[in-house]
């Protein structure tokens, strides 16, 4: 019963995340308002939306597919899981004393979304503050299943980052097209200057508070 | 860094028009001789305050010979772009350039009325980190502080054609050049861009030795000042098209788009053409297939004058040339103002119809041979120059001064400087405030104009007003 609510609540954090990156407008949803207002169609509305979430999954699977394969090493779990959580941290320390924006990423052309998006999400460690809510619904899997042959495992593991990255990507896409079509069709773009909050110490910090859990989590 | 957006931070250009009125302006003032260090001005633009129309603060500069012109924010409007990171910046900085030392000042005006350098980039770091000189033109963008230069390398500016450098918008270093491939582009003045479409378009003056030491007849009557446009992709930082606009349409100088990134199209002032001492408008906009096109849309004839009247470089031509030397496009992309800085005329155009512009309004004030008076009784030295709209469009500023070597050139017995304001009719139309005169200091000429919380030749929209 325990390893169900578990596994419920860091499928929730999956999703949780996902919302959280979705409504930060640092993410990308105002291109989205700007492509349709540009294009005077609601299609390029969607049409962004769908760039931005295609860079973000793909920001993601870079980062969780790695991990999914180092999992094979079925008695290294521990390590691979403390390691995770420090290079989390670490990140998170990192934008805590580095709060300057990535210039990089103002030289992508804003007709490359995806890989502004994807950048975006690589720059901010989006991908990595997934890791180890991946690797701990890894561990209530893998105790159900008890001890399954290796080659079951990798795919096993590899599904489960795709669920996770798809979730994910999908809350992000959900929650940011929620408010980029509400901006675009009700309230309109004084929102945005109103409305954005500098997530920037929030964001590190919650990198640093997730490490931390899965740390303390171990068994 | 703030919490929130900057509140002068404004999506789209209507939202901005919407937002309170200036308060306060800056204004640069110089000394033209460079027996005085050049300052900041700041102004009372508020009609309720018991100072209005007053400077209310002097920041003086600790050096001498600047030659302060064009001026600029730290951080305007785009930065509520996501894709330049920069929403939490503060319109807090005011970056002023010397034309004539190079030296770059970022002054703090938190506190308008206590206006304070913050810091101090010395020539030499300038020339060692661009290989440019004379810096002038100032736009933030995605990449930080984009600043336009006047001339090259060496003594006089002319080792290595001048360009765009970048500064880093919250430490203030210099980063280095702009361009990746200028084509031929050779002369610099002004530049603006549509940052969603991603290109830019800049503009050409002359190089140092045409205009340190005042206006070279010679190189102008053959045609050796600037006379194209260049349009760039912005991000890539290169050159994709020149548009020649014709050898004898010297000195193309403002380049104003629309603020409205979802039109396609800007204008560029012309000095004059020298076939026949017009000033000229040209319209400029993106073909369906991507490329540019530019057209003649505003033509202003120059006016007869006996010999005895006119100043001695002009006698020959028994002519006043109306000398367009400022232009600024109002937020709603309406009127656009064309300062005619020999006439001592300031034009209001309905520009709704790009192709077509429609004279609105005009204002006569100063001027060559003509010195009309301010409506309340007071000399306008030279003509109307350096123009700024209020973001509402309501209000139009002015002052007076061209460049310091130009202005003893074209009007050599005027002396002063002078800021004064037109109210503009909601459908057109353009009247000189009564009320509305400030008096430089002796000594002090005045050139560009700010206005608390941006204006219209400051602040890039990322979004459109529909």
């Amino acid at each position: 019963m325990a390893e169900i609510s578990t596994a419920a609540a860091l499928w929730g954090a999956v999703a949780a995340s996902g919302v959280y990156h979705g409504v930060n407008p640092g993410m990308g949803w105002p291109l989205a308002v700007s492509a349709a207002l540009m294009d005077r169609s609601q299609g390029s509305l969607w049409r962004a939306l769908a760039a931005l979430a295609a860079g973000h999954l793909l920001a993601m699977a870079a980062i969780l597919f790695p991990f999914s394969a180092l999992m094979v090493l079925a008695q290294w779990h521990r390590e691979i899981q403390t390691g995770a959580a420090c290079l989390v941290i670490a990140l998170g320390l990192y934008l805590l004393w580095n709060r300057r924006h990535p210039r990089f990423l103002a030289r992508v052309p804003p007709s490359r979304l995806v890989l502004w998006s994807f950048l975006a999400a690589m720059a901010h460690g989006a991908g990595l503050m997934l890791v180890p809510i991946y690797l701990g619904i890894c561990r209530t899997v893998e105790t159900d299943a008890g001890h399954a042959a290796a080659g079951t495992l990798i795919t096993g593991n590899a599904g489960i980052a795709a669920l996770v990255a798809l979730l994910h990507t999908a809350a992000m896409t959900a929650a940011g097209g929620v408010l980029a079509y509400g901006i675009y069709r009700w309230v309109g773009l004084k929102f945005l200057s109103r409305g954005w909050f500098n997530l920037d110490l929030v964001w590190a910090l919650s990198l640093v508070l997730v490490g931390s859990i899965s740390l303390l989590t171990l068994p | 860094m703030n919490l929130r957006p900057d509140p002068t931070f404004h999506a789209t250009p209507r939202l901005a028009m919407e937002a309170p009125a200036e308060t306060l302006a800056f204004t640069l003032m110089l000394s033209p001789d460079g027996s005085q260090p050049d300052g900041l001005a700041v102004v009372d633009v508020d009609p309720k305050s018991d100072s209005y129309g007053e400077i209310v603060h002097q920041l003086i500069m600790p050096n001498k010979g600047d030659e302060f012109h064009h001026f600029g924010w730290n951080a305007c409007s785009s930065s509520l772009s996501p894709l330049s990171g920069h929403a939490f910046l503060e319109r807090r900085y005011l970056i002023i350039p010397g034309i004539r030392s190079s030296r770059i000042y970022v002054v703090d005006v938190k506190e308008p009325r206590a206006a304070k350098i913050h810091k101090i980039i010395e020539p030499e770091e300038v020339f060692a980190k661009t290989g440019y000189s004379r810096p002038h033109t100032i736009h933030c963008g995605p990449e930080g502080i984009y600043v336009s230069t006047l001339g090259g390398g060496g003594e006089d500016g002319t080792d290595g054609p001048p360009g765009i450098f970048i500064m880093d918008c919250e430490t203030f270093e210099i980063l280095g050049r702009y361009e990746m491939d200028r084509g031929k582009q050779d002369k610099h003045y002004d530049f603006w861009w549509n940052l969603p479409r991603d290109y830019m378009v800049s503009s050409e003056w002359g190089l140092p030795p045409q205009f340190e030491n005042g206006i070279v007849a010679e190189d102008l009557l053959s045609n050796k000042y600037g006379h194209s446009i260049h349009f760039w992709n912005l991000r890539q930082r290169k050159n994709v098209q020149t548009i020649d606009l014709g050898e004898n349409h010297q000195m193309a100088l403002e380049i104003r788009p629309a603020h409205d990134p979802s039109k396609d199209y800007g204008f560029c002032g012309v000095v004059v053409d020298t076939t026949n001492l017009q000033g000229a408008i040209f319209t400029w906009w993106q073909q369906a297939d991507g490329s540019f096109e530019a057209k003649k849309t505003i033509t202003i004839d120059p006016r007869p004058e006996k010999p005895e009247n006119l100043p001695p470089l002009l006698q020959g031509f028994e002519a006043v040339p109306p000398l367009v030397t400022d232009i600024d496009l109002s937020l709603d992309d309406r009127f656009l103002y064309v300062a005619c800085w020999g006439l001592g005329e300031m034009h209001q155009y309905d520009v709704s119809d790009p192709m077509n512009p429609k004279l609105a309004g005009k204002v006569e004030i100063g001027g060559i041979a003509r010195n009309a008076k301010h409506p309340n009784g007071k000399d306008f030295a030279y003509g109307p120059q350096m123009v700024e709209i209020s973001r509402d469009g309501k209000r139009v500023y002015w002052t007076n001064s061209l460049y310091s070597t130009w202005d003893d050139q074209f009007y050599p017995d005027a002396e002063g400087g002078q800021m004064v304001m037109a109210n503009a009719g909601e459908n057109g139309g353009l009247e000189l405030d009564k009320d509305f005169y400030v008096e430089f200091p002796k000594g002090y000429r005045s050139h560009q104009i700010r206005l608390e919380g941006g204006d219209c030749s400051t602040d890039s929209f990322c979004y459109p007003s529909a």
